[in-house]
This record gives structure tokens, sequence and C-alpha cells, in this order.
């Protein structure tokens, strides 16, 4: 309903402030006494700490206290947690190593914290840190998953021999033996998902202000998920109660996953600043964020797929080393299992699965959700196999794909996941279309003739979004529910806050989420206010990720919305003197159906709150609450077609064409998803030609800035041509998916399949760099 | 950063006079390798001299037979001269090349020359061309001038104040990014000079830095055409190998890219 409803490309309201340089971040905000904080950290990737000497550092200039890990044990706060328990399968738990916020004894990364120094300023706390001196014994390291795992290979903790966190598996392996046994045709191939740093704009920070009286703590930090991080700051770390800790997470510059997590520097800055007495900032620099925000992805994998004589599907078999980092993050159990393997079905019918994660230790930092978080690396595996199929049993890979797309719904994939609704055809269709797929051989030859390699390549992702039905997930190891809450106010003079559990890092809820306000009352936009972020405005929330804010989120306001009008209608019904059941709205106005009465929402709204003329028995105001658990994960599904040209002399590709076809459900701001797709093909492709983390054998990191690592720029990027094709959620009433993490869970696979398609090598590891390629090309990989 | 002194001298002499009372000066002209440096505080010069507002080390000037580019001339203002895109139009396009528009701004060919970044564009240019170099004490010839990985013929305190580029028949580059710096992973610079000889110079490539390809040169003199380079081989021996490029991936990109640079040069 109306011009700024849903469906409706309504400009982002957050956007003005953002462009004029008006956002309110953390390293915005300045507190009366505020002192600065420089962690120490260490330059060794595996070391014992002999020794912390601060006493030069104390009598320096500004210095407020310099605090160690031995401080931060003996004042007994927690040690970091992982809130989803994994078993493996021999029935034992997950094999997890102590991680204190700063290191008393061993550090097991580069750049783990070992002191911190609190000063007046930034740089008299810079200045201090360079004179404490720590004397550390250095110990061999592992830097990556194949040095971890070798016999003999140093240990990182006493708690997990050979390095392994768990050995978990999932699916039927004795039934899915029998259909390799039985197979026409088996496919098989290795493969790296590269390891990828988050890189959000805003760098993370805090700000902790003790207030002693009172005991109480606020903690101003930039996070996707403020009740969270004071639900676990509380519960684990014997920082503060909860009702004695206020968390506040104003504008968040990006995030992608990566501030998901209750980072050490966090909890050091709520607890020096009750030590110090003074509140503390700490605002982390880009060499910090390289080395300290959880990492994604990294994964090595055997993956093997049995088709019968007619190329159908038969089998799935997938072994996946996951390495973790040094310690384990907070949902990074969680990532390389059931948000991985549960979604090895892909886009296909495949009756047999079985994969087994083992998930290591390695002296690097620690890896956790990013973008999509366990769905790109399993698209990434279904889909290479896809193409690898198609080419060795010489049948065109859109055919392939076709005989094996799931059509019925609901499916229940053999991996756990029970798929609500989809088209995949569809969105294949609308792909190709887009892409002129039939044209493509001919556009082929041309480029042969003009001495060009090109290839094309597809991917037909499907992720599982909407996290997550609590109950389900409960089951499966998390340690929280994962439904989502919101309240409606709307007050005496008919202006509307929302209240919600979700918090923008990016995504602009504080446009779409009035959007429904604005369909459901037809009131303008700008009537209607978000209010989120803060835990002492918030009655509790489990942040934005896993594409959830849509889906969970915004149901909850549904719900909520659902319960005022109810209420409004009611109201509307006795002072106009009709039915409830007549009470239409419209347009900002409660009408009688079929007569010309009506009453204004700020009138409704003023006689809920003067209450001089309520129904009997009813309460005063206009407010109500309410708490969404969804039923199921939604499927946002898509095809993406990518075309590639390589020169074969540089081996550098260059994009011809890109085209994604998905599926979100209902699309509340069409021009927000474009940009959300925009965004997560951005990373996607990235991830495929671009990023990659590398450690050297020390386990120094080498791409620990930006004229090492290799971010996507504009001219990196294809202009993308998008579409979408559409069935709607039924797991929910606004028939919503998610779109937040669609284009980096399907783009990396169409860009390696189109150069593999291009160079006629299927032996390329991403990022496919224009060195790798050309070695590709000649051979010589 | 540590604390330093600025100093904003307005003349080649003030400047150089300045540098000797310092304990540990430093020049900083566009501060595009010495100000993160001194942000990272991996450099604590005890002075900062900056050049780039000396009125006459600014400018473009035609000679007879060449043009200078004064030495705090920044990459912008190359790449925009009328009087380089005539004289030696790919100079201006090197120039274009370099970096991004912030870095182009600021960058100037003299902090260029004098930093002598292995990766660098201009050292291709200078040496490819037989450019001189001109300082506040002598002048130096462009085969004198390079002297391996970030390291020059300049005496201690010496200033860069031109660089003479004579204008030669034919010349060309061609530039391979660095996927994430933009530096060149290798770029190559081909010239022929009136009297028939080649000039080869490659970037980005050479543990050494900056260095001429003599195969290249002799393929070239004998038959000026990309075809010529065909049968050149050339070593990957002694070439930088990275996660960007592996030294015979970048033996490749020398021989790629020279003959791009030919057909670019005509």
């Amino acid at each position: 309903m109306g011009v700024e409803g849903i469906g409706a490309s309504v400009v982002r309201k957050e956007d003005r402030r953002f462009i004029t340089g008006k956002g309110r971040y953390v390293d915005d905000i300045k507190l009366l006494g505020m002192t600065h904080a420089h962690f120490i950290r260490s330059p060794h990737a595996h070391a014992k700490i002999k020794s912390i000497d601060t006493s030069a550092a104390m009598e320096m200039p500004g210095v407020v206290g310099v605090l160690t890990g031995q401080q931060i044990v003996d004042d007994k706060i927690g040690n970091l947690i992982c809130g989803w328990a994994i078993t493996s399968k021999d029935g034992t738990g997950m094999k997890m190593g102590a991680w204190p916020a700063m290191a008393p004894e061993t550090v097991r990364f580069v750049g783990q914290a070992v002191a911190v120094v609190i000063a007046e300023t930034k740089n008299q706390a810079r200045d201090a840190a360079e004179a404490v001196v720590v004397n550390y014994e250095e110990l061999p390291a592992v830097p990556d998953i194949r040095a971890a795992i070798a016999p003999g290979a140093p240990q990182l903790h006493p708690e997990a021999p050979g390095n392994v966190i768990y050995d978990w598996t999932i699916g039927d392996e004795g039934a899915t033996d029998a259909a390799f046994k039985s197979a026409a045709n088996v496919v098989s191939l290795d493969i790296t998902n590269n390891r990828l740093v988050p890189n959000a704009m805003e760098p993370r920070a805090a700000i902790a202000e003790y207030n002693e009286p009172e005991e109480h703590f606020t903690l101003y930090t930039t996070s996707q998920n403020p009740h969270v991080a004071r639900l676990v700051l509380s519960a684990f770390y014997n920082i503060a109660q909860e009702h004695k800790l206020r968390v506040v997470a104003p504008d968040v510059g990006g995030g992608f996953g990566s501030k998901i997590f209750i980072y050490p520097e966090e909890m050091v800055a709520l607890w020096a600043s009750k030590k110090v007495g003074r509140p503390v900032k700490w605002t982390g620099d880009r060499t910090e964020a390289f080395l300290t925000d959880a990492h994604g992805r990294d994964h090595l994998t055997k993956a093997e797929m049995a088709f019968d004589k007619d190329n159908k599907v038969t089998g799935l078999r997938v072994k996946t080393y996951a390495n973790l980092g040094a310690y384990m993050s907070l949902f990074s159990s969680s990532v390389p299992t059931y948000l991985y393997a549960t979604l090895l079905s892909g886009q296909y019918n495949i009756p047999n699965i079985f994969a087994e994660v083992i998930s290591v230790y390695t002296n690097t930092v620690p890896v956790d959700a990013y973008r999509g978080a366990g769905r790109p690396e399993a698209s990434f595996v279904v889909e290479r196999l896809m193409e690898t199929a198609a080419r060795q049993l010489k049948v065109d890979p859109a055919e392939l794909r076709r005989k094996n797309f799931i059509t019925q719904f609901p499916h229940q994939t053999p991996v756990i996941m029970a798929y609500d609704i989809g088209d995949f055809h569809a969105s294949l269709d609308a792909a190709m279309k887009a892409i002129d797929y039939a044209g493509f051989p001919a556009r082929k030859a041309k480029a042969k003739s003009e001495g060009k390699l090109r290839g094309i390549g597809i991917s037909c992702y499907i992720e599982a979004c909407g996290i997550a039905p609590s109950k389900a997930v409960g089951s499966l190891g998390a340690g929280v529910g994962l439904w989502e809450s919101a309240e409606v106010r709307v007050n005496p003079v008919g202006t509307i806050e929302i209240l919600t559990g979700s918090h923008s890092h990016g995504q602009g809820h504080e446009t779409t989420f009035c959007q429904l306000i604005a369909d459901r009352l037809g009131v303008p936009i700008s009537q209607v206010s978000i209010v989120h972020g803060d835990t002492d405005k918030v009655q509790f929330g489990m942040g934005t990720y896993g594409s959830r804010s849509a889906a969970v989120g915004l149901t909850a306001i549904l719900k909520a919305m659902e319960k005022v009008e109810a209420k409004a209608k009611k109201i509307a019904a006795h002072q106009l003197e009709a039915s409830e059941n007549d009470i239409v709205i419209e347009n900002g106005e409660f009408k009688v159906a079929g007569t010309d009465k009506s009453l204004a929402l700020p009138m409704v709204a003023l006689a809920a709150y003067t209450a001089h003329n309520l129904p009997d028995g009813m309460e005063p105001g206009l407010k109500e609450g309410a708490f969404y658990d969804p039923t199921n994960f939604t499927f946002p599904a898509g095809a993406y077609i990518c075309e590639m040209e390589v020169d074969a002399g540089t081996g550098k590709s260059t994009f011809v064409n890109f085209v994604a076809a998905d599926d979100f459900g209902r699309l509340i701001n069409p021009m927000i998803v474009e940009g959300q797709v925009h965004g997560g093909l951005a990373q996607g492709i990235g991830q495929a030609l671009l990023e990659g983390v590398v450690y050297d054998a020390s386990g120094q990191l080498v791409t620990a800035s930006f004229m090492d690592y290799t971010m996507p720029r504009a001219d990196d990027l294809p202009s993308f041509k998008l579409s979408h094709t559409t069935t709607l959620c039924p797991g929910n009433p606004l028939g919503v998916k998610g779109c937040g993490e669609a284009g980096a869970i399907g783009a990396s696979a169409a860009v390696i399949n189109a150069i593999t398609d291009a160079i006629g090598n299927n032996k390329l590891e991403m990022p496919a760099t224009p060195d790798r390629v050309w070695h590709a090309i000649h051979g010589n990989a | 950063m540590y604390q330093t002194t600025y100093h904003r001298p307005s003349s080649v002499d003030e400047a150089a006079s300045l540098f000797t009372k310092g304990s540990d000066a430093k020049y900083l002209a566009g501060g595009h390798t010495l100000i993160p440096v001194m942000k990272q505080r991996l450099a604590s010069p005890s002075d900062v001299i900056d050049l780039g507002k000396i009125a006459e080390l600014i400018g473009i000037e035609p000679t007879g037979d060449g043009i200078i580019i004064k030495a705090a001339t920044t990459h912008s203002d190359v790449a925009s001269s009328e009087t380089v895109q005539k004289a030696i139009p790919v100079l201006a396009y090197l120039a274009s090349l370099i970096g991004d528009p912030a870095v182009r701004h600021r960058g100037t060919i003299g902090g260029s020359l004098a930093n002598n970044d292995p990766a660098a564009d201009y050292p291709a240019a200078v040496l490819a061309l037989g450019a001189t170099v001109k300082t506040n004490k002598r002048s130096i010839a462009a085969d004198d001038f390079f002297k391996g990985l970030f390291s020059t013929a300049l005496d201690d305190g010496e200033i860069i104040t031109a660089v003479s580029f004579p204008v030669q028949d034919k010349a060309g580059y061609a530039k391979f990014n660095h996927p994430a710096s933009r530096f060149a992973l290798t770029g190559v610079f081909v010239a022929k000079t009136p009297a028939g000889d080649v000039r080869v110079a490659a970037t980005g490539a050479s543990q050494n830095g900056v260095m001429r390809v003599p195969a290249i040169e002799a393929a070239l003199k004998a038959n000026w055409s990309a075809g010529a380079i065909d049968g050149v081989r050339i070593s990957a021996d002694g070439l930088m190998s990275d996660i960007h490029g592996t030294s015979d991936y970048r033996a490749n990109l020398i021989k790629v890219m020279a003959q791009r640079a030919v057909i670019a040069a005509g």
C-alpha cells in the first residue's frame, strides 16, 4: 500500500547522514575523562611468554595503567567461549583449548594481545607500549591445515591431541558408499576454499565506562548483535551482571559476520575501565583488523559425486578439513558443520550424502562466520562438481543441472534441511536468457578467431537463511535461540517507533522496516523511526547475520503491528460507534467500510493515551511487543552465469558478462536488494579472483595490508545484470527469504567454472590470480 | 608517528642547508613512501624537509630535442601536460597509470626516482628513454643513476631538481598491474633512438629493481616488431617471486609486455 510500502524502491533514510559524514560510529564518541588503550601484541605465531616487564612503561607520560594477561586471569575474568557444541563421530565433545582475553603464558597467533597500556592519549599509550618488554621463547608453529595434521606436528592445546577439535559426520555413510559402488560414473575434485579477511570499512572499536557507585558498565562497541554481546559478557566472562551492563552499538560500518563475535578487546576495555576508574577507548587500526578480526572460509576438501547411467546424481561424498585458527571463536564450530554440510544437496535431488568435517587448530587468527558462512563453501563444492561432471560426462552443464533439479516441494534432503519452496528451472531460465546462453558457442568461436580464450560458467546456489528456528538449532548444539523480538510504539500524536533486536550494519533497516509500517497503515515512512542497537532501549534481540533480519526481525515487527492494529481498530470502532470488524485501515485512517466515517491515526493514538473514552476494560496506550520464532529456515536460491575472456599471454581474466537471477521471495525494497546483491557478488568475485590470506611457514601474516591483500575495486568488477524470479516463502507471513549473502554464496563457482572452461584446464585454485591462470593455461600449475 | 620537525623551504639551497643541519633529516616530496612508514613508526626522521612547495622544482619545459620535467611536478601534471603529450606521449600515458587520482595529485617524479621502488613506473621510462637526472650538484645519466633496490647514485642530501627526457623515434610502455598495490607487477618500456639503437627497461621484475633487457634490445634492433621477441628467452633467475607473481611468470610478463609496448609504440 502506498508509494513507500512493500515493493517500493524507497531511497534509504539513513544515507543522508552517512554520505554527509554525520554518522555516529563508536570512534566518534568521546566521554568525559576518557583514556585510550593500546594493545601489545605477539610478534610470534607460537611462543611462551617468559616475562613481561611493565615498569618502564608505567613511568611514561600520561600512562594510567599497564595490564597483563596474568592480571586478567588473577581477576578471574572468564575465557572466551564458543557458543555451539559439536559432537564428534565417536561421541566425544569438542576439544577446546582455553582462550584468555590476553595471553598469560602462551601466544598462539601473530597479533594475539598479551598486555594493554591505558593512557591519557592514544599516542601516549602507543609510546608506552614500546617500553613494555616482553620476553618470548619461540615455539614451532603450524600455519595451515596440512601442517597442523601432519604426524609429529607441534601441538597448540593440550586438550586437542593432533590439533583436532572435532571429527564430525553427517548423512548415511553406508548408503552413500553403496551408491558409489553401483555408480556408472564418479567425478571427484580436490578443492581449496581460500581464507579471507572480512575487511569491514569501519575497524572494530570499543569504549567502556564504569560507574562505580552504581556498579554499572556501559560498553559502546562495533557489534551486529549488542544483546548477544551483553548476554555473553555477563553470563560467561564474570565482568558484569546483565542488568548492570548496557551495550550500545551505534552506527556500524560493515561487519560481514566479523562483528557478531565478542572479542578480547571489548572484554579488556570493560575490565580495564573498572581497574583504572576511567572510561577506556580502543579503536583498532587496519593492521589490527587484518591480524585480529576473525577470518573466513579456509577449507581443504575432497569431494566426489556419483552418477547413474542416465546422469542422475546418486551420491555425494565429502571430506573437509576446516581451519578454525588458534582458538575457537564464538560460532566457529557451527560454520563448517551445520552451516556447511547441511547445504551440500544444493538444488539437486541427491538421495545419498555423507560428509565428514575435521576442524583443526593452527597458529593463525581464529576463523568464524563471514558473509555466507559455510554456505559459500558448500555451494562451491556442489557447483564445481556439477560443472566438472558435465565436462567429464560430455553433457551441457545446464542440462545436467536441470536433470537433477528438485522440482517437488517440500523436499527433505539427506542432510537435515527441508526445502520449503523454490523454482530452480525458472531462475536458470532467466539467467540463461539474460546472458544469451544459446549464443555462447558462436561468441566463443569468434573470440578464438581473435586469439582470445572465452568461457562460460554456471552456478546454481541455494542457501539456508532466516536463521533460525530455535528448537531446531538447539537440538543441533546451539547455545542460544535464534528468534527475534520487536516492539511497536504508536506515540500519542500518531508517530511510530519500532524497537527491534535486529541491528543494521549497512543493510538499510531504517528504511525497509519503516516500509512495512507504511504498507500496513498507509503513513509516510518519515512518520516512523527505528530504534535499535541499544540494550537499554530495545527489549532483547539476537541481531543481524545469516540474512535473517527481514525473515525473522521484520516478521516480529509484523506480529507486533498486528496486535497494535487490532487494538487501534477496537478504539476506532468505539469512537466511531461501529463494529471493529467493519474498520479498515487506509492512508493513515481508520475507516468504517462502506461509509464516509473515519478517524485519522493520530486521533486514534491520542484517544489511546488520553484514555478519556476507551472501550470498557481496555488499558490505555498503544504499544505492543512480539517475539517471533521461525518454523524453518528460508531457502533463497538462484542461478548465476558468468562469461569471461582470458588473456593467454598474461593469464588475466576479464568479465564479458555476469548475470544473476535470484529468488528471494517477496522484495521489500528492490533497490536495497540490488545493493545487497552487488555487495555479495563483489565479495564472491573477490574470493574467486583476488582475495586470499597467506601466512608464511613461520605463521607471519604475509597479506597484512591492502598492498598485498587484494580487495576488489570497482574496476575489477563487471556491471552486473540482475533479475528476480519469485516463489513466496511459505514459512513467514511476508513471504520473504533474505538476500544479504546470496551473491557471496553463488558467485565464486560461476567465475571459476567460466575461467576453467575458457582455458580448458579444470585444475585452478582460488584466488585465480593471473599468475595461477597463466600457469594453468601453460600446463605447469 | 614520532615527533619530528617539519620544514617548508622556499629554495633548493635552503632545503639542502636544512638537510645538513638535521641529525637525521629526510626530504619529503609526495610523501607516499615516507609518510606511511612514519605512521607505522618504522621511520623517525629528526626533520622532514618538504620539497613539494619549492617553485623552482615545479614545471615542465620543452627543450630543443626533448622536455625537462622538474622534480616536484606531480604525476597528474605530467599526465595532463600538453607539452609532454606532444613531445613524448607515452610518458604522459605512463604517468596516468601510476596509483590512483589521489596518488597522482601528490606523488612527484623526483620522489619516485629518488626512492627507486623496484616496481615503480618512472624508472622504466627514465632508463629506456635514456633520460638525464639533474640534481643540485650534477647531471647523472640514467644508466648510472639506478643502483639496485631502493638505491640510487644520489649522495646523502643530494636533491633531484629535474629530469631531462630526449625525444626518441619510437617509444611505448606496457604495464601489468600488481593486483593489490597497482604498482607494476611487471612493466616494460621500449624505445628506439634516432640512431637506430634500442633501449628496453623492465620494472617490477628484477630483484635489483629496474633493469635493461639486452636480449630484447638485440632482437628489436634487428627487427623492430612484436614478433621479433617471440624467440627471445627470458631467464627467471634473479627475478622477484612472491604471492602475486612467481619469477617464471614475471619472465613471461617481460616478454609479453615488451611485445605490447612495441605494438603501442607503433
